[in-house]
């Protein structure tokens, strides 16, 4: 792929590539972006940090055109421009990376990189492969994306971009679902791309990432900015704190006090329907009542499937191997209604469609799973029931809406995150198989559902946790397996290991740091 | 034998109708758009085409009024859809009614009329072909329009990169306007074709095909149209085909009628719409066939700015 030439001089330190000056952004009475100042030079990665519904999103949608300021100018290299859609903001130089990704399930990534690209798909492929390698994003360019997992897809919306050569990159959170090994090397990606003058917007709420690799930080808090720092300079904890306006919440962890095993998965192997997805080979673990397992992996390694049959929503096969046991009787054959009889609970790593039915009210969304805890008599609802049971979670997990009766789409992911975690905790599982929770939210909304999950563990529940921030399985899991190309590791106690062994085996190499763990134990 | 012949080189005159329909109304449930006024579009065509070649005595002229209304029709239907964002199903179903008022009202000083119908092609040599050459080569010229159409069609959906981006805006328009694609710009002129192959459909029934008028000559041609695009899964070869089968069984079932076959008229009327569902719902009943080509979006209006 061609870059552009090396540090263009026209472009000093002066004149900013990109500026906003008092941009504000209204929809009806609420405020999402009010009098906002930002400015980004060529070579420049600057981060915008904001807890959930700060305005961020609305932010980076102006300045790629997707919707327009109430109020205020953006200039671009020194012009005022109206950018009025997300092809005049191409057309500009400005590439973005959507937090939501923006690719079409039914066709390939060769296909998708072809809409925003001239070539043809076939012309494209090689030249995918190329960046993919270049970057170690590894993809395959003639896979139909609808057999991709959320990690894989990330990887194709970065290369995407890449391969357009813009001058501004906007990011929104980009490392949600990369392994540490390859975060260090989009890093080193984007350090290269910085070197030859082209301009980062970076949104994250890893704050250790923002110190590692931006220059300058703009902070921004209901919709307003609250400062504009050198993240290098500061602490995290500080940066967290600038952000949310206190301290952050760190969840307590006591000691767990494992019980006798409540779920027990032996020899499980699933063939997915379609053969380019990794299915199950040979899983087994066991999970104790008064416990959190961790389960780590880059996504694509065969978590969506073992998800999916956890939760009954793939019942496994008369015929299949191996077998889930949930308090000592067989489930395997059982779906997902039969299992939550059983006081299984499950929250999906897709919030809208799986966790929650987008355009249905919260009350209807409670009603939902928890329709078994008296809200239906006779077949009639219990409208009261219902309402108590939801204004019980929205107050529990401090979820940001206008009551029960909001649609479920109106919420900001975090908030509708904290809803469905909480709907679930409600009905007091016995085992909670909970997938990415708290993929793309921000450090408070995440900190809380980290404590809940701790203090459920607390309450007797086992508790299995699919995620891909490691940071986040050594703050709450207890014990950590480690997912690769279907297999599930032997699980390793989270006290006598350490993130860096854990990324090993996440590529591969479960046998990684063993010599350690045991000189550790002894 | 003679029968046979006659029904499948029959067959093709019968299934343009369907074929032009479905194919327009194809091109418009991909990019997302469904306008179910397929029968009122082609109501009215049918009338202004008779109307012109009664006038005129030319059925290029005919034909070409025709897709002037189809497609005049289909734009008050985008304007309704795209521009002030009203329910499809409910905009389309009234441009329907529209058109088919509009068609009877216009229609009534022809009724029983005709006019004449266009004379058939003979291929050279290949015509002389037995059997083969009377089935596929002794038709008319809007037959073997239709067969091209169908392969441009496909080609152009699945073959290039504007039937690339029409796609995937039918299965999520927001995302397609995020990647600079202007989606309802592009909606409209889906539409527009949709409307202007009803109209050449239309038209084609009422002066090539059966060259009398009568109202409702239609006669639900339309609704089956939108019903093949279901049921061919959204793929113009399956669709084509599907229509095909429906002229064969449908001419079949009337040259059994004449030769005395004993068996209930109304058992044979049904047997074209019977058999077609059998066959299509075989064919659509894999999931994932309809996953990977049912529009996503079909139904949904956009609109660029939230």
């Amino acid at each position: 792929m061609s870059l552009p030439p090396l540090a263009q001089p026209q472009y000093s330190q002066g004149e900013p590539l990109l500026r906003l000056e008092g941009v504000s952004k209204k929809f009806g009475t609420l405020v999402a972006n009010c009098d906002v100042d930002l400015s980004i030079h060529p070579s420049e990665i600057v981060a915008v940090l904001g807890e959930n519904g700060a305005g961020k999103s609305t932010l980076m949608k102006m300045i790629f055109g997707v919707m327009q300021p109430s109020a205020g100018s953006i200039y671009w290299r020194g012009q005022r421009v109206q950018i009025s859609s997300p092809a005049q903001a191409r057309q500009l130089g400005i590439g973005m990376v959507f937090q939501h990704f923006t690719l079409f399930e039914t066709i390939t990534v060769a296909e998708n990189v072809a809409l925003s690209m001239p070539g043809t798909p076939q012309e494209l492929a090689g030249k995918i492969r190329e960046a993919s390698q270049k970057f170690g994003l590894a993809v395959e360019p003639h896979a139909p994306v609808y057999s991709l997992s959320v990690g894989e897809r990330q990887r194709v919306e970065l290369l995407r971009c890449l391969l357009q050569d813009p001058s501004l990159l906007i990011l929104d959170e980009p490392t949600s679902v990369l392994p540490p090994t390859a975060i260090e090397s989009l890093f080193q990606t984007l350090r290269g791309l910085q070197e030859r003058g082209i301009a980062i917007l970076y949104i994250s709420h890893k704050l250790e990432e923002i110190r590692a690799l931006c220059q300058r930080a703009t902070i921004l808090r209901h919709g307003r900015v609250t400062g504009t720092v050198v993240p290098k300079d500061e602490t995290a904890h500080r940066l967290a704190e600038l952000m949310i306006g206190r301290e952050i919440p760190r969840s307590s962890h006591p000691k767990a006090t494992p019980g006798e095993v409540v779920l027990k998965v032996s020899g499980l192997s699933v063939q997915e329907a379609d053969p380019l997805a990794v299915g199950l080979k040979n899983v087994s673990f066991d999970l104790r009542e008064g416990e959190i397992l961790g389960i780590a992996g880059v996504s694509g390694n065969g978590q969506r499937t073992l998800a999916r049959a956890l939760s009954g929503e793939d019942t496994l096969p008369p015929s299949g191997q191996g077998s889930i046991e949930m308090l000592g009787r067989p489930v395997g054959h059982l779906g997902a209604a039969e299992r939550r009889a059983l006081r299984l609970a499950f929250v999906p790593e897709e919030r809208m469609g799986r966790g929650a039915a987008p355009t249905m009210a919260l009350r209807e969304n409670a009603l939902l799973t928890a329709h078994g805890e008296g809200m239906v008599r006779r077949g009639m609802i219990q409208r009261e029931k219902q309402e108590a049971f939801t204004l019980k979670c929205i107050a529990d997990m401090d979820v940001r809406s206008s009551g029960p009766a909001a649609p479920a789409s109106t919420l900001s992911g975090g908030n509708l995150q904290k809803f469905i975690v909480g709907r679930e905790m409600m009905l007091r599982p016995r085992v909670f198989v909970v997938s990415q929770p708290t993929w793309g939210i921000d450090v408070g909304a995440a900190a809380l559902v980290r404590q809940k999950l701790v203090d459920m563990r607390g309450q007797g529940s086992g508790i299995i946790v699919i995620s891909e921030e490691l940071e986040e399985l050594f703050e709450v899991a207890d014990r950590i397996a480690v997912m690769f190309d279907g297999r599930l590791s032997p699980s390793r106690s989270t006290a006598l290991t350490t993130p860096e062994i854990i990324g090993q085996m996440m590529i591969g190499l479960f046998d990684a740091g063993l010599d350690t763990a045991r000189e550790a134990a002894q | 034998m003679s029968v046979i012949v006659f029904v499948l080189s029959g067959a093709f005159a019968m299934c343009v109708p369907f074929a032009l329909a479905a194919l327009g109304e194809l091109v418009a449930e991909k990019s997302g758009v469904l306008n179910l006024s397929v029968e009122g579009m082609m109501a009215l065509s049918a009338v202004m085409g008779f109307m012109v070649v009664a006038g005129t005595g030319s059925h290029v002229l005919g034909l070409g009024a025709g897709m002037i209304a189809g497609a005049g029709l289909s734009v008050i239907f985008a304007a309704l859809v795209l521009l002030f964002r009203a329910n499809q199903v409910a905009a389309g179903l009234a441009v329907g009614i529209l058109g088919m008022g509009l068609s009877n009202l216009l229609g009534r000083s022809y009724e029983g009329s005709s006019v004449t119908a266009l004379a058939k092609i003979r291929v050279p040599v290949l015509s002389e072909i037995p059997v083969i050459g009377p089935i596929l080569f002794v038709q008319d010229i809007v037959v073997y329009l239709t067969v091209v159409l169908v392969i441009v069609i496909a080609w152009f959906l699945y073959h290039t990169k504007p039937g690339l981006r029409l796609r995937v805006i039918g299965e999520n328009p927001e995302t397609a306007y995020a990647l600079g694609m202007h989606p309802v710009a592009v909606r409209l002129a889906c539409v527009a074709f949709g409307g202007m192959m009803a109209g050449l459909a239309g038209a084609y029934a009422s002066t090539i095909l059966t060259p009398v008028w009568a109202q409702n000559m239609i006669a639900g041609r339309g609704w089956v149209a939108v019903a093949l695009v279901v049921f061919g899964t959204w793929r113009p070869i399956r669709i084509a085909l599907g229509a095909y089968l429906f002229g064969a069984v449908g001419l079949a079932s009337l040259s059994l009628q004449s030769l005395g076959v004993g068996v209930p008229s109304q058992v044979m009327s049904a047997s074209p719409y019977l058999l077609t569902i059998i066959v299509l719902v075989v064919i659509s009943a894999n999931s994932l066939r309809i996953r990977l080509n049912a529009p996503m979006a079909l139904g949904q209006n956009f609109s660029p700015h939230g």
